[in-house]
């Protein structure tokens, strides 16, 4: 399987992968110095990011975002890339700046809805520069 | 997209890594909004400079290592940590993070940012003015600016916010535009009585159900009466915020965008606020039981000048109850003129703390706030029971100052008598 995506930030990554069921603030309900989904009200609040390739439709919008990842990133405890469907300015910039000053990449890539769909079922992902997104090793 | 040669300069590295970087970064923006030019700007206002990590110390440290300079007047929001009141951090645990958000401010300010530490810049004079193209990230600054002042601002997040008042650009899109600010949804005021529309508490209520309502759209509202102050409008901009993603709202007759309703609404989705509504939002925002109150929270935004002089008139000179905190937040111009008035004495006399830089919310200075707080900031009530441990009661600003003298919720019966 191979998904052509949009580059929001490039790079290149490959890990297993973690699918979010419900959309997340990356201030506040998540904690950079774990990696760890915090908020209590979250499905899924204490699963770590780290060493996976995030899965989730959409983030939940919050200036406090691209901080949050980018601490993420320079400690470790952040997604090796991110998969969406709704394009997120803020994981962007984020992860842009955390490759500038960390030289980590974190590629962040927007999908189709059904190509999303289809990725969910992959165990691991891998994200080219080119912004393809394939579950071939 | 079409940029022009000092912008090529800038991606080329000819100013430097940073500038570099700040001009990718507003064009990886532009890109992802569908941008085809960006758009000159003339102001803005940081959210970066509140503290979350080594991560933000790393991204101003780099600006200023490589020579990066603001286009425009810059100022900032507040900080993690005030800086006039150091003495609240003495013997704090956490000493990275305080000396983190006490390095970070330093060094925007060494970037040529104003220390104006507020989320209510708009309280000082000098800021922007209807029309024109301003960056600004913080939630409730964004909504006002927008909506109140009718200057032009996305919510640019973190970094994107600082990269753009380097390069003193943004991507024309968005509420940057003329057909962006149209509104998408009406609510219509019209069965709320009149009297209830002259009380502080109604503006926060209606924001709180407004940004509900409309989510991410942008809002236009009727029937709001043209004595509307300043504060109401920062009542509505700041719940909207909050309850929904709303970054616009315009108030027909009432807001610059809107000097009618037809001006920034065509036809589609229109709503009725009902005084029902106005008691589910203050259900939900006074999640607590009312009781005995171990703090009294407001200045969620900044206080204005003309909300503390309702406090000092409200209070009339009595103390407020042994044992109770009453801490208000505001900026420090607004401290230094509330100094001159005499009203920062005042409420001193009264046992009111004011402290400036920080926000009563999010402020590990003046934790452990726990307990039973009182608050007329919707701001507050929507978001503390999620990460305090407390319990919340809304009120009025009247109700929230009765309380903190008499150390208990007081409910003015007059008020909520004339909403059922």
């Amino acid at each position: 399987m191979k998904v052509q995506g949009t580059i929001l930030n490039p790079g290149e990554a490959e890990g297993p992968t973690l699918i979010l069921t419900e959309p997340l603030s990356f201030w506040g309900a998540f904690d950079p110095r774990t990696g760890a989904i915090v908020d209590t009200h979250h499905a899924q609040c204490g699963t770590r990011l780290g060493g996976h390739i995030l899965l989730l439709p959409e983030t939940r919008g919050s200036g406090g975002t691209p901080g949050g990842i980018a601490e993420a990133v320079r400690r470790g405890t952040g997604p090796l890339g991110i998969i969406l469907i709704t394009p997120d300015i803020n994981l962007a910039v984020g992860a842009a700046v955390a490759t500038r000053l960390y030289g980590r990449d974190c590629p962040v890539i927007a999908v189709a809805a059904d190509d999303y769909a289809a990725l969910l079922q992959a165990r691991r992902l891998r994200i080219s520069s080119d912004g393809q997104v394939s579950d071939e090793a | 997209m079409n940029i022009d040669s000092e912008d090529s300069d800038l991606l080329a590295g000819k100013r430097g890594p940073a500038m570099q970087l700040a001009m990718e970064l507003v064009l990886q923006a532009a890109r992802i909004m569908g941008a085809t030019r960006l758009e000159p700007v003339t102001f803005a206002h940081l959210d970066a400079c509140f503290y979350n990590g080594q991560a933000h110390i790393d991204f101003a440290q780099f600006c200023l290592d490589h020579g990066a300079t603001f286009a425009v007047p810059t100022w900032g929001n507040n900080g993690v940590v005030s800086l006039t009141h150091p003495e609240l951090y003495e013997g704090h645990p956490d000493t990275e993070m305080v000396e983190g958000a006490r390095k970070l401010l330093h060094l925007y300010e060494a970037l040529g940012c104003k220390p104006t530490w507020t989320c209510a810049p708009y309280h000082i004079p000098g800021g922007p003015k209807f029309g024109d193209q301003i960056v600004a990230g913080e939630s409730n600054a964004v909504s006002f600016y927008n909506s109140v002042t009718g200057a032009r601002t996305n919510k640019y997040g973190d970094y994107l916010d600082v990269a753009c008042a380097l390069v003193g650009k943004v991507p024309y899109a968005g509420l940057q535009t003329d057909e962006g600010r149209m509104a998408q949804i009406h609510l219509s005021t019209d069965e709320i009585p009149e009297g209830w529309k002259r009380e502080d508490i109604f503006y926060h209520l209606l924001g709180h159900h407004l940004g509900r309502l409309a989510g991410r759209r942008v809002p236009v509202v009727s029937g709001l009466p043209k004595a509307a102050t300043v504060d109401n409008l920062k009542a509505v901009s700041t719940a909207v915020a909050s309850s929904g993603g709303v970054e616009l709202w315009h108030g027909a007759g009432v807001t610059p965008d809107a000097p009618t309703l037809e001006k920034v609404w065509r036809s589609g989705e229109t709503h009725a606020l009902t005084r029902a509504h106005l008691a589910e939002a203050q259900a939900v925002l006074s999640s607590g039981r009312d009781g005995p109150l171990d703090v009294v929270a407001l200045g969620t935004p900044h206080f204005s000048a003309t909300e503390f002089r309702d406090v000092v008139t409200l209070l009339a000179g009595r103390k407020i109850r042994p044992g109770l905190r009453f801490i208000i937040t505001t900026s420090r111009f607004v401290m230094g003129y509330i100094e001159s008035k005499g009203w920062a004495e005042s409420l001193r006399r009264s046992g009111v703390e004011v402290i400036g830089d920080i926000c009563s919310y999010y402020a590990p200075g003046i934790n452990p706030m726990r307990g039973r707080v009182m608050t007329n900031a919707a701001k507050w009530a929507y978001y503390a029971p999620g990460m305090l441990p407390v319990e919340v009661c809304f009120g009025s600003l009247r109700e929230c100052v009765e309380s903190a003298v008499r150390g208990e919720v007081w409910r003015d019966a007059g008020l909520w008598n004339a909403l059922s």
